[in-house]
């Protein structure tokens, strides 16, 4: 009987994870993520690192610490401002010290149905992707070994962890953990457009007529082909899907994709950003060069750089003999209209996304 | 915690160590396995030159090709065995990309023990899933084979440049359609290789089928295509996409050669 009982004891301390840790935090409650309408499957998120509200709060908090920033003036959220869909409104970042990234910041919107993360698809786990930005010398440019010390020297960031994690000893990987949980919680799907399929709310005839330009030219229908690359109603690039979209002429300043593959034909080619919020995001492309949308749409109608690399879709248009693109002012106009109708509201002011200590 | 009676408490203690073991085990799967799984691999050619995204290529009518983008979705495998019974994949979609080395291979699971002695498949997707709306896996809608609710899947993307094209030397195929008169799902059965009779699945032997799909296919067969006349489809179901599919079904995909995998 005895024996037995010792047995049970062995076999399930045998199984039990090392606790070295002095105090017992209770689990951390589950958080669900709604699944918008019409939206596509949520990637599956990692299964040791599920959404949790202590999670997410923690991930909030770290989101807008300027103490994981080499100099302390920045935080993720200096670049990734919310007011303006977690953008900054530069045509390229500004780190710590003023240095200026090649890039811009892309928008953080409807990541828990993203794959493929920055303008190149450098990570495809959004777990592994903020260790970039939070060390490159050009951004936040601080070891995340510093920004664990740091935090584990606190008062509040020990307590915070152990609350999300269930242990007050923080990890780098606890850390990128809690940001990627926050970040799958920036959920857009509120704009007007969504609200009228929802008969929540409609749109005008310019801009039903801008949505349908959005599409497929045909002999018969004009279009603007944006739709092969801003796919889905997430309105953004094909999973593991890059873009060459005729900016310039190989080589290119930026090799893009190809600097990740080494694939000479990837050079030049970009993730197609979403468009929800598009109108709160300028200025636009990677490197930022067009200020309006305006000068986006007479990029692709008539500007297109032809090059090997570039996507065929932009130069193969029935609308034209040029087989360009080719809209017309009132098309283009139209168009605009439409994205604006994604401009989402709701998301650039939900209290849950913003800094928590303003 | 108390227990008020000693039965309670073994009865806890012996859970918890229920409870203990299966957690810790790293349970194998007792011996009454009745099936296995056949291996796919498929490698893009252009005649007999293996694909390599960008390289200049010939078609069959002489008109020169690079190639950009080649995917295509290949659903519903069966296997027929020596009696003439089927065995159906479940749930059997599978997308290929060019790009995706790891799309190139897969694994069908769950194929009873049994000698096959031929494969069909589809290329394209059948119309209760073009029907039912976007679908997860391979089929999910952001895998850049999705046209929308009403046009379905696309079948079969081919993109890539041609100094014949008349639109600024480029060329796109995007091929799809489940709805008369512009159905361009296509059934095949590629032969087994010469001197292969039989697959064999047991539990020690898991076949793996090497296929090739020929791009010069798409452009030849029923339906010759010239790059001059044709630098694209309409992007929906059209007859040129139907043309592609019938060009493609006569011959694209070819069984090269199988490894009996024991």
């Amino acid at each position: 009987m005895f024996s037995l009982a010792a047995a049970t004891a062995l076999l399930v301390a045998a199984c039990k994870p090392d606790k070295d840790v002095e105090q017992a935090f209770p689990a951390p409650t589950p958080l669900t993520l709604a699944r918008p309408q019409d939206f596509p499957a949520i990637v599956p998120m990692p299964a040791d690192n599920p959404l949790t509200e202590e999670g997410v709060a923690l991930g909030r908090m770290l989101f807008y610490e300027k103490k994981l920033s080499g100099d302390g003036t920045i935080s993720c959220g200096s670049c990734h401002q919310q007011s303006k869909a977690f953008t900054d409104g530069r045509a390229r970042a500004i780190g710590v010290g003023g240095q200026q990234h090649a890039r811009g910041s892309m928008a953080l919107i409807n990541m828990a149905w993203e794959q493929d993360f920055t303008w190149d698809g450098a990570h495809t786990k959004l777990e592994q992707q903020a260790r970039t930005p939070l060390e490159n010398p050009v951004e936040m440019h601080q070891s995340l070994a510093t920004s664990v010390t740091k935090l584990q020297a606190t008062n509040n960031y020990p307590k915070l962890f152990g609350r999300a994690f269930g242990s007050s000893r923080i990890t780098e990987e606890n850390v990128l953990k809690a940001l990627a949980q926050f970040e799958r919680t920036l959920v857009s799907s509120n704009s007007r457009y969504d609200k009228a399929k929802r008969g929540e709310s409609y749109l005008l005839p310019n801009e039903l007529q801008g949505k349908q330009l959005m599409g497929h030219a045909t002999t018969f229908v004009r279009g603007a082909e944006c739709q092969h690359c801003h796919d889905t109603e997430l309105f953004s690039g094909p999973t593991h899907t890059f873009f060459n979209n005729g900016l310039d002429l190989p080589p290119f300043t930026d090799p893009g994709r190809g600097g990740i593959t080494g694939v000479a034909f990837e050079r030049g080619m970009f993730k197609a950003p979403t468009l929800r919020n598009i109108a709160l995001t300028d200025p636009y492309m990677h490197d930022g060069r067009f200020k309006t949308l305006e000068e986006v749409l007479d990029q692709y109608s008539e500007h297109v750089q032809i090059s090997p690399n570039l996507d065929p879709q932009l130069v193969n248009s029935p609308n034209d003999p040029s087989k360009k693109i080719m809209l017309t002012a009132a098309e283009k106009q139209k168009i605009i209209a439409f994205l604006h109708t994604l401009t989402d509201s709701t998301f650039i002011t939900d209290p849950r996304f913003s800094d928590p200590n303003p | 915690m108390s227990f008020r009676t000693l039965p309670a408490a073994l009865a806890t203690l012996l859970l918890g160590a229920a409870i203990g073991l299966t957690a810790c085990e790293d349970d194998d799967q007792p011996s009454t396995v009745t099936t296995g799984k056949i291996n796919f691999e498929f490698e893009n050619v252009v005649g007999s030159q293996a694909l390599v995204i960008g390289d200049a290529y010939s078609t069959l009518a002489g008109e020169q090709i690079t190639v950009s983008k080649f995917n295509y979705i290949l659903s519903n495998f069966q296997f027929t065995k020596t009696d003439g019974t089927v065995w159906a994949e479940p749930e059997s979609y599978h997308l290929v990309k060019q790009s995706d080395t790891n799309s190139r291979k897969f694994a069908i699971e769950g194929v009873p023990f049994d000698t096959y002695t031929k494969v069909t498949f589809t290329i394209g997707v059948d119309s209760a899933r073009n029907m039912a709306g976007a679908q997860t896996g391979a089929l999910a809608p952001n895998n850049d084979m999705y046209w929308g609710w009403v046009s379905g899947y696309i079948f079969l993307k081919l993109e890539g440049t041609s100094p014949q094209s008349t639109s600024n030397g480029v060329y796109s195929y995007h091929v799809g359609g489940f709805r008369k008169p512009y159905v361009s799902m296509r059934t095949v059965s590629p032969a087994l290789p010469t001197g292969v009779a039989s697959l064999q699945v047991t539990a020690s032997q898991s076949p793996e089928l090497h296929l090739k799909a020929d791009v010069q296919r798409v452009f030849a067969g029923p339906h010759p295509v010239s790059l001059r006349q044709m630098s694209g489809t309409g992007h929906g179901a059209d007859s040129s996409g139907v043309k592609l599919a019938i060009n493609y079904a006569a011959g694209m995909f070819r069984i090269d050669h199988v490894h009996n995998g024991d």
